[in-house]
């Protein structure tokens, strides 16, 4: 079924580099076991029995900046927790991408006030952003499939 | 919400407290104890020792501006025995923003008067560990203070998006 | 867990445009003085940062722990670093807007800190609730208790090791969250009730899916007492780990199920019942020794006990509306407005300007999943209050943390902060 009829007779199969190294990026992103606010309970519900986000190669979160991929920034960033976000940014390995999950991540939401940082692309790069308040656990994980497309899509003269 | 109304303090027990009151409050059938500051501290006293008030429930700061006394400190207590609030007030004006704190009676007020030094910038006289709480140590101002603003940044519509997108902080890789 | 010496600053990281201001946040050693003992000071302890990025801190809390081997000589908890400022974003909304506010502060309770606000303002506006109204919150604040001690139930035994709890607390906890959405449409940030009552009235199914939970939950209860009661593994994690004494927990200003642990009968539930919580016949489940395990079996019972609320609610729902018909506070129903002029400048009234409330401070404290939530509000007579603060439990109840966790092993401070059942929304506001 799939991989094996194309393997022929000698065992081997043919594929660019840039195709076979994303799709393995791609399928088994680790996300940084990182959260803030409200939307961590819902990333929380997300890896949970009833939504299960395993399904699609994302079970394994890691508390150490050092071995993930991802950072779901899930909740509101104050102030106070800025540096430590983006200290814990440059801590993780290259490639690595973020996601600004829900609406007070991606710009503040509804804390339009001193203490809450106006979005989190104010402080690290953001890839997608799932907007809601906090969005569902079926929004995070399209919010990933999407993700998951675009380093599909990552040509390979943009590895660094 | 009527129920909570008969648990309120008659105001027949104030009397043991003396002069320390200046004034007594009674709105929505609570108690406040209106008293100066330097007899702050006897007052809750006698309240912990004398009429059982054993809970510290919160306290927290009132910016009255542009009115004058500007500050109002708020302690509000609880006996677990009796089942009864009361709170305690301290007017302070704009200018002299200190009051004894309540540390040495009850420790609970420990990091509630913290907040207030945070976001009020009232000095504590006497607590123990006057830090910054909310904030970064390094952060200047009081925020909740009535002269900062509420909102911080413009909410972008389409007539002014691109400036709103300019005045936006970004950052590098 | 980051090993670093306190006094050594953070290097901004290059490229970051987070201001030098909000960069100078690390404690250094010398403010720190006299909280640590002086021990530290020639180096004889240890000093170990946990958080504020930690798995088991639910949430970003930091701790500065002193160590000696493995005994933690003192713990100096760093909070702030959820402050949203909601305080200061209330004063600019009008009442009804700042029912929104309240779902995010307990994020894990959102319907009781709905409850606490409209109690409030209602107290402050001296509004009636119909009955009817007042019973559907109390059976959605039992609901919301219920799912509350879900998430700490998971999250406190998967912190300790058993992680097969965290699914299953967690497939429970899908099956309110579903109801919730039923009557609100939003699984988590409900904003459900309104000042004089709710919202509208609960949909036609809400009867048969809330009795579905009250059928289904008692077992499952059973099944996590199975797992975790008489665990010897979980006993050892929590018997006689994290005591606080009676007259301690009530000094700290500790409330709930922290407190009750500790063998102290205050509920607010029955001191000072509100929303007709004393029509309905419920116990308060009370602790002993105050310790990691008399906490946990406190809340494990209040769920039996929450259960019980909500079947005698269920059963003497009362008919009628479900919100005052004080025209100043509550919005007229839509058809009304198409042919009475009254209503229609009620209701533009209301949705451009607010109602106003006599000038007052009132405080309304509600029983959260967490202990005593309180709402206190100063009005000047506008339709924005003058200031609202909020009385969070966690935060007092975090405050007790470093006189429980005096003495205890390194690897029990997880499974202390676990039971008292912190959440930082909550503590940092």
């Amino acid at each position: 079924m799939g991989l094996e009829q194309k393997l022929g007779n000698m065992g081997i199969v043919t594929m660019s580099a840039e195709k076979a190294i994303n799709w393995a990026r791609s399928n088994a992103i680790w996300p940084m076991l990182f959260g803030l606010a409200c939307c961590a309970i819902e990333m929380m519900s997300t890896q949970a029995s009833h939504y299960d986000m395993s399904r699609f190669g994302m079970e394994l979160m890691r508390a150490s900046p050092r071995q993930s991929d991802l950072m779901i920034v899930a909740g509101r960033v104050s102030r106070k927790m800025a540096p430590t976000l983006r200290h814990l940014y440059d801590q993780m390995p290259d490639p690595k991408w973020v996601i600004a999950m829900g609406d007070c991540a991606s710009c503040g939401g509804v804390f339009n006030n001193y203490a809450v940082v106006q979005g989190v692309d104010e402080i690290v790069p953001v890839d997608v952003y799932v907007a809601g308040c906090p969005p569902r656990p079926e929004a995070l994980i399209d919010g990933i499939l999407k993700l998951q497309d675009r380093i599909k899509k990552e040509p390979l003269t943009k590895w660094n | 919400m009527e129920s909570q109304k008969k648990f309120a303090m008659s105001p027949s027990i104030l009397a043991e407290l003396g002069d320390a009151v200046s004034e007594t409050q009674i709105f929505r059938d609570e108690v406040t104890l209106l008293c100066p500051k330097h007899r702050l501290l006897e007052v809750l006293q006698a309240l912990r020792d004398t009429q059982q008030f054993d809970m510290f429930t919160f306290a927290t700061c009132v910016d009255y501006y542009p009115g004058e006394p500007r500050f109002g400190i708020l302690y509000q207590l609880y006996s677990t025995t009796r089942n009864i609030r009361v709170r305690v007030k301290v007017m302070l004006s704009g200018n002299d923003r200190s009051v004894p704190s309540a540390c040495s009676v009850y420790h609970a007020a420990n990091w509630p008067e913290r907040e207030m030094y945070d976001l009020f910038g009232i000095h504590f006289e006497g607590h123990p560990d006057l830090r910054r709480i909310m904030m970064p140590p390094g952060y200047e101002g009081h925020p909740l203070l009535k002269e900062n603003p509420a909102k911080v940044e413009e909410v972008a519509f389409s007539f002014n998006r691109a400036r709103a997108w300019e005045d936006k902080p970004h950052p590098q890789e | 867990m980051a090993v670093r010496e306190p006094d050594q600053q953070i290097k901004e990281s290059p490229g970051s445009v987070v201001s030098a201001q909000d960069t100078q946040m690390d404690i250094t050693l010398d403010q720190l003085r006299q909280l640590v003992s002086p021990r530290a000071l020639s180096g004889e302890t240890m000093l170990m940062n946990m958080g504020p990025q930690h798995p088991s801190t639910h949430g970003v809390l930091r701790l500065l722990l002193e160590l000696d081997g493995e005994t933690v000589v003192s713990c100096v908890p760093d909070i702030g670093f959820l402050h949203t400022g909601i305080e200061k974003t209330a004063e600019i909304k009008t009442y009804t807007q700042g029912i929104v506010l309240t779902d995010r502060i307990d994020y894990l309770a959102p319907l009781i800190c709905n409850l606490a606000y409209v109690g409030a303002v209602e107290k402050l506006a001296d509004v009636d609730v119909p009955l009817r109204a007042q019973y559907i919150r109390v059976i959605l604040a039992e609901l919301t208790r219920m799912s509350s001690h879900l998430v700490w139930l998971g999250t406190h035994a998967l912190d300790i090791g058993a992680m097969s709890m965290f699914l299953y607390s967690f497939r429970e906890r899908e099956m309110l969250l579903d109801i919730f959405e039923m009557v609100s449409g939003a699984r988590m940030m409900t904003s459900y009730f309104r000042v004089g009552g709710l919202w509208r009235d609960i949909p036609d199914q809400f009867a048969d899916a809330v009795r579905q939970v009250l059928k289904l939950l008692p077992q499952r209860l059973l099944e996590y007492e199975k797992i975790l009661k008489e665990n010897p593994i979980w006993r050892e994690r929590t018997v006689g780990v994290g005591v606080i004494s009676q007259a301690d927990a009530i000094a700290w200003g500790m409330s709930g199920p922290s407190l009750r642990g500790s063998g102290v009968n205050y509920d607010v539930r029955k001191a000072m019942p509100y929303s007709s919580y004393d029509h309905f016949d419920f116990s308060v489940p009370l602790g002993t020794h105050g310790d990691v395990y008399d906490r946990y079996r406190c809340r494990m019972e209040e769920m039996t006990q929450s259960l019980k609320i909500i079947e005698q609610a269920l059963n003497k729902l009362p008919d009628g509306p479900v919100i005052t018909d004080n025209r100043k506070i509550a919005p007229p129903p839509k058809h009304e407005i198409a042919y009475s002029m009254e209503s229609l400048i009620h209701h533009f009234k209301l949705w451009t300007e607010g109602f106003r409330v006599p000038v007052g401070e009132v405080y309304h404290a509600v029983e959260s999943g967490k202990g005593e939530f309180g709402v206190f509000i100063s009005s000047d007579g506008s339709p924005k209050p003058r200031r609202i603060h909020f009385r969070a439990p966690s935060f007092y109840n975090l405050q007790a943390l470093p006189q429980m966790s005096k003495g205890a092993l390194i690897a029990d401070i997880v499974g202390i902060v676990g039971s008292i059942d912190i959440v930082l929304g909550e503590v940092d506001r």
